[in-house]
């Protein structure tokens, strides 16, 4: 039990390598080891929830060296909730992958579970790590895992896959440069111990420049405006399975670090008043808000207009983080939670109808309501959810976030979110009144168009269902686990 | 760059030095502790013996040798003994990579200590020659 | 003028990254701009191993003379953090080599403009 903080990124790093070995022998065995580390990370990731809330955290001392010497894992409210929406998106999604793949890239079936593997693992190490180096070592894990994978697509994932390395690879630099002027200037690469030798030094010039170092890598790998610019091509070209592990949740991932900065390492006192780097990142989120709807809607291929959405999504987690008050950190945490389910419900639907129709472009898609009934049904509660109708999850994150904006007084912001959910109606409605109210004409849908198979039906309609529930039990979610991340904001 | 170079020079130099080379990996393996070296160096290095026989010897005749399956399974046995030696303190008391609680008997516990080390940078050269190989034979032998 | 000569190791990983970043921004062609990234990520290897130096000491290894005095043995912790950075960057550099060879083998060039205007052409 007290083993779970190490437990979590140990599983997938495990199966993704017997993956390797045991794809050799069988071809599907590869899946279901996929499978089985999935499930298994999600189980530890649950408990260890469930031990935080019953409890207090785990700390972790891994080889047994006890911190500020050793390297530290952590599993408090933040983390355990991170990992558990991590592990439980992404265990569904490879359930949904195994049809996906065999039809677009079927060569590839076993390098690219074990990659995905390494991705989850990696993603999984950087919410659990309590050490900073360690975060940047987990970081590149999954980066390149998502460089590899992404580029197995159609014909230009490749091009797109090399500029999201090269600015990627640009971030993860930074970062280390900035950790190295944290670590020359406290002598530590412990997180809390970081945080407590910082106040000492808020006079000085090298840790301006750790923040903002740090500040800007977390944020291009979060894709927040303007550093946003290898999304849309590197989502559209990649693969439909792969589009739909990494979307929901790579960038949240990123997001959770710069919560983790801003809370544990670089205290809020430090970044609102010292050194106003969060007043920055709410108003560049405000703009990145605006310009992924309106890009959004003026797309024509379903996928792209889902990855400028998403843009536009970050940039509402972004302005949470930048308000910098308990309300707007609680509607910041609960929208990745619900965007990581809106989001890989809605790239799931893309990646069904290109498995049924073999195409994306939104002009094409008349008449699927009634040919594709279910996952339109998932399709149709996410995208409420994204506009903000209640009871759809995506509301009481919004409402979360109009809350902190009206508590910080900033009357601009609060007309962003407003202005910006009647953009999101605007795009959405477009698709929706493409596949309900048009009959399908023969001769762009496909007669056998209609609802794929059961292993990639079963997680899209779960997903769907998941965000009703979600928006329920809302209430639940915010007073047992969000209340006490931003406890220390109070 | 394909084929063998046919030239006896090179081809008997090449065969003469890769054993020098290999052990000079292995050297630098195990003399992590006490100078330059470790796991990842002595694994390019014997990557790079690979590399020197591939260039000079052709590809089609060093495939036979050390074809890249087994440098997938060299690559997976590495982090395999990597895994296990971070994985079995947990049996036994301790945290992950914790290797005073390694199972072996007659040993103090700074010296497991020192032995696990040992084993985990054994396991990491595999890792890195098996996966430097692999990486040369996607980047060299495909087609233009 | 005096800072200049004192600090020289520093402008040196600070010209080091300028050229990196030329490299990646600069410059047209692809490969040209993974020699850029390589550039960039060993002006911040340099960075880690200049701080690590300490006036008059010697390698971290045990030595009778100098015995428990920290202050006789460099810092051993960013070396070690520098291994590990460079294995990245190797990693990186892989990955980035074969996207290269990908991308070469369906587009024939790796010039950025040419590369454009043939993704345009094809569907």
């Amino acid at each position: 039990m007290s083993h779970l903080p190490v437990l979590i990124p140990v599983t997938l790093l495990f199966s993704a390598f017997i993956i390797l070995l045991g794809g050799f022998l069988k071809r599907d065995l590869a899946f279901m080891i996929a499978l089985i580390g999935g499930s298994l990370s999600f189980v530890f990731s649950a408990l260890g929830l469930w031990a935080v809330i019953s409890g207090g955290g785990l700390r972790y001392h891994l080889g047994g060296w006890v911190p500020p010497v050793g390297i530290e894992y952590a599993l408090d409210a933040l983390s355990a909730f991170m990992s558990t929406v991590v592990t439980l998106v992404g265990t569904l999604v490879l359930l949904y992958s195994r049809r996906s793949i065999l039809q677009e890239v079927p060569e590839r079936f076993v390098p690219m579970y074990a990659l995905a593997m390494l991705l989850l693992a990696g993603l999984t190490g950087i919410i659990v790590t309590a050490d900073l180096f360690n975060l940047f070592v987990f970081l590149e894990i999954a980066s390149l895992s998502a460089y590899a994978l992404m580029a197995v697509g159609d014909e230009r994932a490749p091009v797109a896959s090399f500029r999201y390395l090269i600015l990627g690879s640009i971030a993860g630099s930074f970062y280390v440069l900035g950790v190295g002027f944290l670590y020359f200037s406290t002598g530590s690469l412990n997180m809390a111990d970081v945080a407590q030798r910082l106040p000492n030094l808020y006079g000085s010039r090298a840790i301006v420049a750790a923040a903002t170092l740090i500040f800007i890598a977390l944020g291009l790998k979060m894709a927040l405006f303007p550093l946003h610019l290898w999304l849309p091509d590197a989502y559209s070209y990649a693969p439909s399975a792969v589009t739909g592990l990494i979307a929901p949740i790579m960038t949240k991932v990123a997001a959770y670090a710069v919560i983790r900065m801003f809370l544990t390492v670089f205290q809020p006192h430090y970044l609102l008043d010292v050194l106003p780097l969060m007043p920055v990142i709410g108003w560049f989120a405000a703009a990145g808000i605006f310009y992924g709807s309106i890009m959004a809607i003026a797309q024509t291929d379903f996928r792209r207009m889902l990855a400028y959405s998403s843009i536009s999504q970050i940039a509402y987690i972004g302005l949470g983080i930048g308000l910098a008050n308990p309300m707007g950190l609680i509607g910041a945490l609960l929208h990745i939670l619900n965007h990581a389910f809106m989001k890989a419900c809605l790239f799931l639907v893309a990646g069904n109808i290109r498995f049924r129709t073999g195409q994306w472009e939104v002009s094409r898609l008349a008449g699927l309501g009634r040919k594709m009934p279910w996952t339109m049904a998932a399709f149709t509660v996410s995208a409420l959810s994204m506009i903000g109708i209640p009871p759809a999850a995506g509301f009481f994150s919004k409402w979360y976030l109009l809350l902190g904006s009206v508590d910080a007084g900033n009357w601009i912001f609060v007309a962003t979110i407003l202005l910006s959910s009647l953009l999101t109606a605007v795009y959405f409605f477009r698709v929706l009144e493409q596949v309900y109210m048009r009959h399908s004409q023969e001769e762009t849908v496909p007669v056998n168009a209609a609802d794929p198979p059961a292993s990639m039906l079963f997680p899209t309609v779960l997903l769907g269902a998941g965000v009703l529930v979600l928006g329920l039990s809302n209430n639940l979610i915010v007073s047992s686990i969000l209340d006490v991340v931003v406890m220390s904001l109070k | 760059m394909r084929g063998s170079l046919e030239n006896v020079v090179v081809e008997g130099v090449s065969r003469f030095l890769v054993p020098f080379i290999q052990i000079f990996a292995l050297y630098v393996i195990t003399h992590g502790h006490y100078g330059p070296g470790g796991g990842f160096q002595g694994g390019v290095i014997l990557a790079a013996s690979i590399m020197l026989l591939r260039l000079s010897l052709g590809e089609e005749y060093e495939h036979r040798r050390f074809s890249p399956t087994l440098a997938t399974v060299v690559a997976a046995v590495g982090i395999l003994i990597y895994a296990v030696a971070g994985l079995l303190p947990l049996a036994w008391g301790g945290n992950f990579l914790d290797y005073a609680y390694l199972p072996i008997p007659g040993l103090s516990a700074a010296e497991l200590r020192y032995h696990g080390i040992l084993i985990v940078e054994t396991g990491v050269g595999l890792v890195v020659w098996g996966t430097l190989v692999i990486l040369f034979d996607h980047l060299m032998g495909s087609e233009p | 003028m005096d800072s200049l000569i004192v600090d020289y190791n520093y402008l040196m990983t600070a010209s080091l990254l300028v050229i990196g970043l030329y490299g990646m921004v600069g410059k047209r062609n692809l490969l040209k701009k993974v020699i850029g990234l390589n550039i960039f990520q060993t002006a911040i290897f340099l960075f880690f191993i200049q701080g690590a130096t300490k006036p008059g000491a010697t390698v971290p290894v045990w030595d009778v003379r100098i015995s428990g005095e920290a202050a006789g043995y460099i810092n051993p912790l960013p070396h070690v953090l520098i291994l590990t950075a460079i294995v990245v960057s190797v990693a990186t550099t892989g990955v980035a080599l074969a996207l290269l060879m990908t991308i070469y083998r369906r587009y024939r060039t790796l010039e950025e403009g040419t590369l454009l205007e043939r993704m345009k052409q094809s569907p």
